[in-house]
């Protein structure tokens, strides 16, 4: 493994440290369950299922420096084949083990679909292609109710299978070992698995031959092809890699929320996944957790702790909590932009080079 | 080594290089001089298959290779230095010399080329771990020359060497360039600095608006009453 992520207790410490933050991630859902009710437990799931995306999005981004501002239509692309294909809506109730892999395939394809006619862009004119590619399949999604019912349109599709192992459900309420499970914390654990495994290939992905091409085009794409990189092939696969990711991340939002409509992948959902790759750090696998697990808990803060805030202060509600969540929101973008322009927690090398800047 | 036949280079309807012919034998230094404009640049973009030729033929041992893509030319033992540097610069000067080996996987061969590049720049050495984004424009060249060099080449392009450093940097740049092409390499030198540059090469081409107008050794070039009028500013 990479030393990106030893910190300077650990490395004193490593088994010690290990079990410290196992037990801590084990205990998470029910001492969030405990202080903020069952809510705050899917809102911590929402933020693994964001660093799912972040981290996706970290490969086309933030290691191969291309910029994609339609990322979440791959999401949509995962959510959407879970939904058809385990719903009442064509009658399909696949398990989960074939609907995943699917969701991931389908995903990379489409990856593959948006990388090959933007080989060529660089920069803002990738970005304005990415953020078309990433509109034109939320309207299809919305328009494709008629000649044929495919995604039900606008109204979305309802009553999804949630993940099942064997009999074993994850959104009822069960009892283990005489401790009561409610279905978010059931999908806590199972989301935790699946981000240690994400992290995992991410950070390998990170330092493998793979992950070093992708650093060479970001840097100087005819440096790069002088060192006999293939940077057609390197470029795709970064898409379909990250595309990939956003799959899977889909297909356990279908699962955990039980309905998908079109309105779930705007524009804005892009560019919140953007803001959690930039603010974190771009490129830095563990700053990019943290800009995801921040930028989902932030707003969500806000938004419960405003309102009563302001009864305490006035009386009644002057804001709307909802406007004023994004006013906040955009504020803090500012000023971590203004002080903090390698995000909050940078990769070494990318401080060097800000601190070498300023000298 | 690598024989050119009417290679010709059109940015949409301009032509830019307009069928020219040259070689390179195995083991010599020619250079290419010519003024801003010439058509040199786009010439070593297009041997390097960075710009897609629009006739012509490039033949490397024998090998056509006009139509392969770029990033197989390394393999094919092709090294380019490109204009402007081409360094990476959020990469360390140890990470660049690395990915210089990209299409390598001899470890222990590589780790000692490291080392050879590092006795040719000494002071790549001294920054090893910095980013080679804050290094100067001499120590850029340098590494750039440096990251072509482990891909163990047989033939080295270098595009304008000189361009934008200051005249010291430039005398020890190309003091490697002559210990490089000393150890054998062959090398195909494009440069403005004419003097400069047939003073080091064996035999040199001059080009004029996409056309190679005069070729012969450097030596003579240099006392040729028209290069010195044209070139050396006499």
């Amino acid at each position: 493994m990479s030393n990106m992520f030893k910190m300077p207790g650990m490395q004193k410490y490593p088994v010690v440290g290990l079990i410290l933050v196992a037990v801590t991630l084990a205990a998470l859902p029910f001492l969030v369950a405990m202080t903020g009710g069952q809510a705050w437990v899917r809102i911590l799931n929402f933020a693994i299922l964001y660093i799912f995306l972040a981290l996706g999005l970290n490969i086309v981004v933030g290691m191969a420096g291309l910029l994609d501002l339609g990322y979440i239509a791959f999401y949509a692309v995962g959510a959407y084949v879970w939904a058809l294909l385990a719903s009442p809506h064509f009658g399909l109730h696949l398990p989960f083990w074939v609907i995943l892999p699917i969701g991931a395939a389908l995903a990379c394809c489409f990856g593959v679909l948006l990388g090959s006619p933007t080989l060529k862009l660089r920069g803002d004119y990738l970005a304005i292609v990415t953020l078309g590619f990433g509109e034109i399949i939320r309207i299809f999604l919305n328009n494709l109710n008629a000649p044929f019912n495919l995604t039900n349109g606008a109204q979305g599709i309802t009553r999804i299978d949630p993940l099942t192992i064997g009999d074993f459900s994850f959104s009822a309420q069960s009892s283990l070992f005489g401790i009561d499970f409610s279905g978010p914390m059931k999908y806590y654990y199972v989301l935790l698995l699946l981000a240690i495994f994400v992290i995992i290939v991410n950070v390998r992905l990170h330092d493998s031959r793979i992950g070093r091409a992708w650093q060479a085009i970001r840097e100087d794409e005819v440096a790069a092809k002088a060192a006999g990189i293939n940077t057609r092939n390197v470029k795709l696969l970064a898409f379909a890699m990250g595309a990939s990711f956003g799959g899977i991340a889909g297909g356990m939002f279908s699962a955990m929320q039980g309905f998908v409509s079109p309105e779930s992948f705007s524009l804005l959902e892009s560019i919140m996944v953007l803001a959690m790759v930039v603010l974190g750090g771009m490129g830095h696998i563990p700053g990019v957790i943290l800009g995801a697990v921040l930028l989902t808990a932030l707003p969500e803060a806000l938004r419960y702790g405003v309102e009563p805030l302001q009864h305490m202060a006035f009386g009644r509600q002057l804001i709307d909590p909802e406007a004023l969540r994004m006013l906040v929101f955009g504020l803090a973008l500012v000023l971590v932009m203004r002080f903090r322009p390698a995000g909050l927690w940078p990769s070494p090398e990318r401080r060097r080079e800000l601190a070498e800047k300023e000298a | 080594m690598l024989q050119v036949n009417g290679l010709r280079v059109a940015y949409g309807g301009i032509q830019a290089v307009k069928g020219i012919t040259f070689h390179v034998e195995e083991g010599e230094m020619v250079a290419l001089i010519g003024a801003n404009g010439a058509g040199k640049t786009s010439t070593l973009k297009a041997l390097a298959r960075m710009l897609d030729s629009a006739g012509g033929s490039v033949r490397y041992r024998g090998k056509e290779i006009n139509r392969l893509p770029a990033h197989d030319l390394v393999r094919e033992g092709i090294a380019l230095v490109p204009e402007g540097r081409g360094v990476f610069p959020r990469l360390t000067v140890a990470e660049n010399l690395e990915m210089g080996a990209f299409i390598r996987n001899d470890k222990s061969e590589i780790v000692r080329d490291m080392a050879h590049v590092y006795d040719h720049f000494p002071r790549l050495k001294e920054r090893e771990t910095q980013l080679a984004g804050t290094l100067s424009g001499g120590e850029q060249q340098m590494l750039a020359i440096g990251r072509a060099l482990m891909s163990r080449p047989k033939l080295l392009l270098l595009d304008e060497p000189s361009m934008g450093l200051a005249p010291i940097m430039v005398q020890k740049i190309f003091e490697v360039i002559r210990a490089v092409a000393a150890e054998g390499m062959t090398i195909l030198l494009i440069e403005q600095n004419a003097k400069l540059a047939l003073e080091t090469s064996k035999r040199g081409y001059v080009m004029e608006s996409g056309q190679i107008t005069l070729t012969d050794e450097s030596q003579a070039l240099l006392h040729n009453p028209k290069v010195r009028e044209a070139y050396l500013g006499e």
